[in-house]
């Protein structure tokens, strides 16, 4: 596949034709922050917006792009950085986030994105929204006050019979992750696994099971100081 | 050199952020002849005698007491810092927020399996604090100076703020930033 030629910051770059701005920019070592993204969705969910990048001068979701001959880019600079701290805030605002409290601290992508990020507080108000909780499955709970919406589960989770076991329900403000209880009690042992670790905060977690592992043992416990954001 | 003044107080927190002071061990010994406490519950004083330099708050803020208060401490401290969850996003104390006052209070004295029945009240007096519809974070309420995060911050954490902070700026390395 031929390759295309593109600015970044000021620096000229190339990646193959046809592949998205945030994985030509990741195949040149920058550093793009991403969260419902991972390699190999296709296509991208594009739905937390934490990779925004400013393209040709309008801001884009770098994961929804994909990288054509001359574009220009922003990612690293401090105003970029900045609103993608800000889109991360705004996370944490919208849902009722307690780490402190949660069974997925310490392993959460969203809480590891966070520390990256330098967060210490989040510079817009807290919403405080009354979200339910689904107890009502075999296996597992469904948290939604930790929900951010980010369609893993929904579009890439299927159990061993290929059936959707996670759907939407409601619009904008008002939508909720639903679980469909026969096939979740249905779920094999690898695939209750599989959901779990696929959702990125802590709203799908093992019912009946609590704190597994000390803090310091945690997979984002000394993220920090390896990758500098 | 003269020592810096130092306030803390614990609103709607667990004191789990003073026992974090206590935890910093010889760290402690190695501030003490930096800063002097002022008001706080380690001196337990409890009104400002002076302007202070440095004053840390634990917990949100959940009655008029505590904005009373955490005014006061705005008003009298050059520097103020949210120290934990609590004072940053609410916290624990914050789980109420989505459920409406008048529940909680029900539930907490009325409903609680303890109250006997048609003798208990929900207490209410004028020397008590008002509770207020919601827990609040410091920073909704009025300016903060810095946010050191954790549930509570380790003593590492305070010790390395309050020194950064007494060379000139509040610097924490970013792999010490914890939630919990």
């Amino acid at each position: 596949m031929s390759n295309v030629f593109f600015q970044c910051d000021g620096k000229s770059m190339q990646a193959p034709a046809n592949t998205t701005v945030v994985e030509a920019l990741k195949l040149n070592g920058e550093i793009v922050p991403t969260l419902c993204w991972s390699p190999g969705i296709e296509p991208c969910l594009g739905t937390c917006r934490v990779c925004t990048i400013k393209i040709n001068g309008k801001e884009a979701a770098a994961c929804t792009q994909t990288i054509s001959e001359n574009m220009i880019i922003e990612s690293a600079t401090d105003e970029i950085r900045d609103l993608q701290k800000a889109i991360v805030e705004l996370l944490f605002v919208e849902g009722n986030h307690y780490c402190a409290s949660c069974e997925k601290s310490g392993d959460c992508e969203l809480q590891g994105l966070a520390y990256q990020m330098g967060m210490t507080h989040s510079r817009f108000p807290y919403q405080f929204t009354p979200y339910e909780l689904d107890y009502t499955g075999v296996h597992l709970l469904l948290e939604r006050n930790r929900c951010i919406h980010c369609k893993r589960c929904t579009d890439l989770f299927v159990d061993d019979k290929q059936r959707k076991v996670f759907s939407f329900e409601g619009k904008g403000s008002d939508t909720l992750v639903q679980m469909n209880h026969k096939y979740e009690s249905e779920l094999s042992d690898h695939k209750r696994k599989e959901v779990v670790d696929l959702c990125p905060v802590g709203a799908i977690i093992f019912k009946g099971k609590g704190f597994d592992r000390p803090i310091g043992t945690r997979k984002f416990d000394h993220w920090g100081d390896k990758i500098d954001v | 050199m003269s020592k810096k003044k130092v306030a803390t107080v614990s609103l709607a927190g667990c004191f789990g952020c003073h026992m974090s002071f206590l935890d910093m061990d010889l760290e402690l010994l190695d501030l003490i002849d930096l800063i002097q406490f002022d008001r706080s519950p380690l001196t337990d004083i409890k009104t400002f005698k002076h302007r202070v330099d440095i004053g840390l708050i634990e917990g949100g803020v959940c009655n008029d007491h505590n904005l009373h208060v955490l005014r006061d401490f705005r008003q009298h401290c050059d520097v103020l810092i949210s120290l934990g969850e609590c004072a940053i996003m609410g916290g624990l104390p914050a789980m109420r927020n989505d459920i409406p006052l008048s529940e909680c209070l029900n539930e907490a004295y009325l409903g609680v399996p303890t109250a006997i029945k048609n003798s208990t009240i929900i207490p209410h007096h004028e020397d008590l604090p008002k509770i207020l519809d919601r827990v609040y974070p410091c920073h909704e309420l009025v300016k903060i100076d810095y946010f050191l995060t954790g549930c509570p911050p380790s003593g590492e954490v305070i010790a390395l703020a309050l020194k950064s902070l007494l060379r000139g700026d509040l610097t924490i390395p970013r792999e010490l930033i914890k939630y919990d």
